[in-house]
């Protein structure tokens, strides 16, 4: 039998994990986390798919490739929203409780930049009811988790860009082992937490993964795209779902007067609330008129969170908000089989860029992509395996990881890596955020470099072979300055605005020179950037 | 001038206590100031810091809470959660969770696309909003004294299934909850203020049980202590 290796244990892996089992694919889940506890929990909005007769399959592609800004892929985005009905006919059938609306339909709403309502919901619990359907369903059919694996890098044979597996720390015990596979899916989730406390997402999202993977020689696309929400709690980046918005909520200068389209796509409403913050100071929403019954009914989560961490109650206050980076939209290129430029090696979910979201995500479009492309991607990846089994060959991966977490505890720590990652968040934050410039990315470019440099004269200050997470989070700093540095490179080479990316020193958007993805990739550790279709 | 907080924190089988200056902020802003300030070793589990990841469950003073929704005061005490193996700190095995899941069987059959009325999903709601933290295996004394016994958040997940509209094959899982399930708990309701998503698994339980002898299994406690059980009143 065919084994195919996940890694990463959110929504896509699970999808995918499913899919490879029902192509009678013997499949391991190896996962930092419980699988329960990945970043798809935290998705609130919904899946989009056109099931009325009031929108059509059209419109949704047309908002989705309108969004993308000239770089979303046109029939890669029609796949999707074409079988997005299914998806959640299928979502359905394995237990997701959807909310209903009153002729017992799954209820549908309207979020930012669509042109009906067709974001599919369950509550303000959609990832988090999602994630644990899936769970559900993937221990009936009796797939091996792996939980507490911490990868640390894939297994390839150069002489045949092949991978052959992964290397992983184990957590709990501190030893590093290999797992070996015919086919690896990597869904490991996005590089937000990047942005640190200027970021909606779990602190888990450290872009493992798509490190990983250019390490071993694929390509990444489009690395300077990454979506910043509109409305975050000011404090803590605590998400306030779109929904907010969609039902009619709105958005309200220092001087508690409108300013914007409340609903227009994420880039466009972000933007409007950064230069309002910096005319005005202060950017709140309101969702006060909404009354007491509905915010407690459909945005539970939203009222808990602002009392716990603002004191405020949104049935009654103004909700201070900032926009904070939100979703990766850059990530390992895939082509329509969901494989990298590396062979056997596949990529799914927000680490993954199927090019359906292009330079700015439209809600409701990632959980429904990782459904879609979960169920492709597994069922490929299953198939791959079966063609090609991965030969049984020597390789030194193993031994040089081993080596690594053994020699790293030796590190000097005259630098402390927390102290500069907490900068690294706040530099990225104010210069590689909503607005960027030339001058502003190539000082954090410097900054970066200072950083990888310095990378031996910082460590883990904790020795313990035991559940080291001080250990686990130094590796995790290390996979965000790699990944740092690209995001910087891209941005600085796209001098123009598209989309999620707005250069103050180019505002205006150049399809004849930048009209294609930013691809990126390291040729014997060298960083090599260029602009292709 | 901010106060000084004291924090102490069950480390293996020694206390450590922190002395941080914030002021209102949630008590695992509190641990990641200590871990990333002040001592590196701190161990603990984290993930979304907005209570729907259920990675960050401990006891503050003897009681359940996620760290993440906790906002702690002076003098407050730090444990992990009870009846798991503590792996290091405040972070413990969690097989449990996909052990009492698999045995019972807490996942949908074959469930139908037909239209459901809203209220009939919303039998389903509150169950369905089950995080995992495990805080009410932890506060529930039968499972600390039965290690195989299937204990709230699992047999919360079995009504979540059974009652749900949509399933077509939901009574075929009241077989695996019949021995170490319902029965076995003894309703004291542990469980039910410990659950940070206002779930009361002890109801569930209840239901559960209603639902057996509705499909005639038989009731083990109505079993009267001693001799002959003739199935009537005994006089």
């Amino acid at each position: 039998m065919s084994k195919v290796l996940i890694i990463g244990s959110g929504g896509a892996g699970l999808v995918s994990a499913l899919s490879a089992h029902e192509s009678g694919a013997e499949v391991i889940v190896a996962s930092k986390t419980l699988p329960t506890r990945s970043q798809t929990s935290m998705a609130q909005g919904g899946m989009n798919a056109v099931l009325g007769t009031e929108d059509t399959i059209e419109n949704h592609i047309s908002d989705t490739l309108n969004s993308s800004a000239g770089l979303g892929d046109e029939s890669r985005i029609a796949f999707m929203c074409e079988r997005a009905p299914e998806a959640v006919r299928w979502c359905n059938s394995i237990g997701l409780p959807f909310s209903r609306n009153e002729s017992g339909e799954i209820a549908r709403r309207r979020l930012g930049g669509a042109s009906a309502p067709r974001a599919c919901y369950a509550q303000d619990y959609t990832g988090l009811k999602l994630l644990h359907t899936l769970y559900d369903q993937c221990l009936k059919a009796g797939i091996e988790f792996k939980n507490g694996r911490f990868l640390l890098n894939l297994i390839t044979d150069h002489e045949t860009n092949r991978v052959l597996g992964a290397t992983f720390l184990v957590i709990e015990t501190g030893e590093v082992e290999e797992i070996r596979a015919d086919a690896v899916i990597l869904a490991t989730g996005g590089y937000g937490n990047l942005y640190g406390k200027h970021s909606t997402n779990s602190v888990q999202a450290s872009g493992d993964g798509l490190a990983a993977a250019v390490r071993a020689g694929a390509r990444l696309a489009d690395m300077e795209f990454v979506q910043f929400h509109p409305t975050a709690l000011k404090g803590s980046s605590i998400l306030i779902s779109e929904s907010a918005r969609g039902a009619g909520g709105h958005l309200l200068n220092a001087n508690k007067e409108r300013f914007t389209d409340e609903l227009a796509p994420r880039d466009v409403v972000a933007r409007a609330i950064h230069d309002e913050m910096a005319k005005s100071g202060a950017v709140y929403l309101d969702i006060r008129h909404l009354g007491e019954e509905f915010i407690t009914h459909e945005l539970p989560q939203e009222r808990k969170l602002a009392q716990i961490y603002e004191g405020i109650d949104p049935v009654h206050d103004l909700i201070l908000i900032k926009p904070s980076a939100h979703y990766s939209m850059g990530g390992i290129e895939v082509n329509t089989q969901c494989m990298s430029s590396v062979q056997g090696l596949f990529a799914v979910g927000e680490c993954a860029n199927h090019k359906t979201h292009g330079a700015n995500r439209l809600g409701g479009n990632s959980l429904l992509e990782l459904v879609v492309f979960g169920r492709e991607c597994g069922n490929k990846a299953s198939e791959y395996a079966d063609m090609h089994p991965a030969p049984a060959v020597e390789n030194s991966q193993l031994v040089k990881d081993t080596n690594f977490v053994r020699g790293v505890m030796y590190f000097t720590n005259q630098i402390d890596f927390y102290q500069k990652q907490e900068m690294l968040a706040n530099i990225f934050y104010n210069n590689v955020g909503l607005v960027r410039d030339d001058m502003g990315l190539k000082a954090v470019l410097g900054a970066i470099r200072q950083m990888q440099k310095e990378l031996p004269f910082m460590g883990p200050r904790d020795k313990s072979k035991i559940c080291n997470t001080n250990l686990v989070e130094f590796i995790e700093f290390g996979n965000k300055i790699e990944l740092a540095e690209i995001i910087v490179v891209c941005a600085i080479s796209r001098v123009e605005s598209r989309g999620a990316h707005y250069r103050v020193d180019a505002p205006q958007r150049n399809d004849r020179m930048f009209g294609a993805h930013t691809i990126t990739w390291k040729e014997d550790g060298v960083l090599c950037a260029d602009f292709m279709q | 001038m901010v106060r000084l907080m004291e924090i102490t924190i069950l480390r293996g089988e020694e206390s450590q206590s922190y002395k941080v200056e914030l002021e209102n902020v949630t008590l695992l802003s509190v641990l990641n100031h200590i871990k990333t300030k002040i001592d590196p070793t701190l161990t603990y589990s984290h993930g979304c810091r907005s209570g729907v990841c259920g990675s960050c469950a401990v006891r503050v003073n003897g009681r359940e809470q996620l760290m993440c929704e906790y906002k702690p005061s002076d003098g407050d005490s730090v444990e992990p959660i009870r009846n798991v193996r503590v792996i290091r700190d405040l972070v413990v095995d969690s097989t449990i969770v996909e052990r009492f899941n698999t045995l019972a069987t807490t996942w949908s059959e074959t469930s139908s696309n037909e239209s459901v009325s809203s209220e009939a999903m919303e039998r389903i709601e509150t169950q369905s909003d089950c995080i995992l933290c495990t805080s009410c295996y932890s506060a529930c004394p039968v499972y600390a004294v039965n290690p195989d016994f299937i204990g709230p958040f699992a047999l919360t997940r079995v009504w979540r299934y059974v009652n749900d509209p949509r399933e077509e094959n939901g009574d075929s899982k009241m077989a695996t909850v019949q021995t170490n399930g319902i029965w076995d708990c003894t309703l004291c309701g542990s469980c039910v203020p410990v659950c940070p998503q206002m779930i009361a698994p002890m109801q569930d339980i209840r239901m559960l049980r209603t639902k057996s002898g509705m499909l005639g299994y038989p009731d083990p406690t109505m079993n009267f202590g001693g001799g002959f059980d003739l199935g009537g009143w005994n006089f």
